[in-house]
């Protein structure tokens, strides 16, 4: 069977979802089928590692939409279904299923499977990834029986996970290859407060440690061998250790590429007709300096899907949306805008110990990036200063009397 | 059931049945009212659910909290009946509230 579809979304998240809202929104009338291997309407993906998993939210509430909106907007969805080849010749994708979809323009949203661990022991059962519902329904079913876990990687995903087990009693013990949490997306001031955060928490964080393997007893993990030999026990192991973009078919198909689909600055590939949006779109980005990167944010895959729907609609914008992103972990808020990546100086704003603060990234100057621990006004004021790539001096950013918003802006 | 009147940029007024326990983001979004971005599914991190409400039932409503508030103050288009609607309960009380979704910031 053959359906065809003038236009294509592949993948369920936030990013395809908003692409499907928005072609409606802006009066496109052809058909619209958002095609995905989750069996589940699009829901949001941030709750799974903060509300959802500690319980405090049912999963209806985490939709985007609810179930009848889809076909109230006459968008067609084909969930449980994996899109294994595209033929940009042809404009065909293949199923896993073997369905075959016929296209006008494909939107790939796809996204990205959670990265897993590939030592000794990783297919051991109570090893656990944090990516979509089905993974926090088993972590949900399995956390009854556990006292222990262990968290393989310190990074956002991991810490959210650390701290909702912790506060549901369990003993948590995080590793990270680095000798900072959060390496790879803040800075220092930030990484050592919330170090000592998950600390006073009761959770053990275990910086430049390696992983050599899982053991296990009858096919369940026990726990974790580091490289010093020592055995962190744990009935549980959840790896946060990042995704891998979802783009092998459009690779394949001939897709420029490589971590991620490459996208322009509308959002289109290198193939025709075919759009990248999402954590699988590696773009120029122009608060990373123009640099190629792929943007895992919620943020992200709402901006890129609009504008692959202007482009398509044809009021063509580019992309130049600002990055911002949030984490909660425990009584704490971080709000961060901007990509703090290749700054040349860090300005502390307040003082962690009262757990307000924010951290101002500046390079050459200007201000890039700003990191804000419930501080939601330095965030939002903080905004203005990154799309301006404010100049202002160290000592005002760093005097909280200073209002960011009124600070006198040279751009 | 508690009927609410959302109105949009456009000029548009949609009629939507929701129940309490919902917060007005939840209740404007699942009533097919898509002009309303709600970017981080209400946590109060973005400040993209912003809504004018009727100025007749704001003494209905808890005061915004200080979050909640130090988002609204950096918004160019705050008015005094400002809200983030992911930030409003519905009750009962709110039966026949009009709400203005505002423009994008």
């Amino acid at each position: 069977m053959q359906i065809n579809s003038d236009i294509l979304i592949v993948g369920t998240g936030h990013a395809g979802a908003q692409a499907a809202i928005g072609l409606r929104q802006k009066g496109f009338d052809g058909t619209l089928t958002l095609i995905g291997e989750e069996p589940d309407p699009p829901y949001e993906r941030p709750p799974l590692s903060k509300d959802y998993l500690a319980g405090d939210k049912p999963f209806e509430r985490l939709l985007i939409r609810p179930e009848a909106f889809w076909a109230a907007r006459d968008i067609g969805r084909l969930q449980g279904r994996r899109v294994v080849e595209v033929d940009p010749e042809r404009k065909v994708i293949s199923c896993d299923t073997g369905e075959v979809l016929a296209y006008g323009t494909l939107i790939w949203a796809a996204g990205g499977q959670a990265r897993q661990l590939t030592v000794d022991g990783h297919d051991l059962a109570g090893v656990f990834s944090v990516r979509n519902r089905q993974d926090i329904e088993h972590i949900k079913a399995a956390l009854p029986k556990v006292k222990r876990v262990c968290v393989i990687g310190g990074g956002y995903i991991g810490l959210e996970a650390a701290a909702v087990l912790s506060k549901l009693g369990k003993q948590v013990t995080v590793i990270e290859a680095q000798d900072r949490v959060l390496a790879r997306v803040t800075g220092e001031t930030l990484s050592r407060f919330f170090e000592a955060r998950h600390r006073a928490h009761g959770v053990d964080i275990r910086l430049k440690t390696q992983v050599t393997r899982l053991e296990g007893q009858g096919g369940q993990v026990t726990g974790v061998r580091l490289g010093s030999e020592e055995l962190i026990a744990a009935e549980m192991v959840i790896a946060g250790i990042g995704i891998i973009p979802s783009v092998e078919p459009l690779l394949s198909a001939g897709a420029e590429g490589g971590n991620g689909v490459r996208v322009d600055a509308f959002c289109r590939t290198s193939l025709p007709d075919i759009y990248a949006i999402g954590d699988c779109a590696m773009h120029a980005n122009r608060f990373a300096d123009g640099a190629l990167i792929r943007l895992e944010s919620v943020q992200n895959a709402n901006d890129q899907a609009q504008t692959a729907v202007k482009a398509i609609m044809g009021a063509p914008e580019v992309y130049g949306a600002v990055p911002w992103f949030w984490s909660e972990q425990y009584d704490l808020k971080l709000q961060t805008v901007g990509l703090s990546c290749g700054h040349d100086q860090a300005v502390l704003r307040g003082d962690p110990a009262t757990r307000q603060f924010s951290v101002i990234y500046l390079k050459g100057g200007h201000v890039i990036a700003l990191d804000c621990v419930n501080a939601p006004a330095d965030f939002m004021h903080g905004r203005n200063l990154v799309m301006q790539r404010a100049c202002l001096s160290s000592d005002d950013l760093a005097d909280t009397a200073f209002s960011l918003k009124r600070s006198p802006v040279r751009t | 059931m508690v009927k609410l009147i959302i109105a949009t940029s456009d000029g548009s007024e949609t009629v939507i049945d929701t129940s309490a326990g919902y917060s007005l983001m939840e209740a404007i979004r699942n009533g097919g009212v898509d002009e309303l971005l709600a970017i981080c599914g209400g946590c109060c991190s973005c400040a993209t659910c912003h809504v004018y409400v009727d100025e007749a039932f704001l003494d209905r409503l808890e005061p915004a909290g200080g979050a909640e508030s130090d988002l609204l103050d950096a918004l160019d288009n705050r008015a005094g009946n400002s809200r983030l609607s992911c930030q409003v309960p519905v009750t009962e009380d709110l039966e026949g509230l009009r709400v203005i979704v505002a423009e994008e910031d």
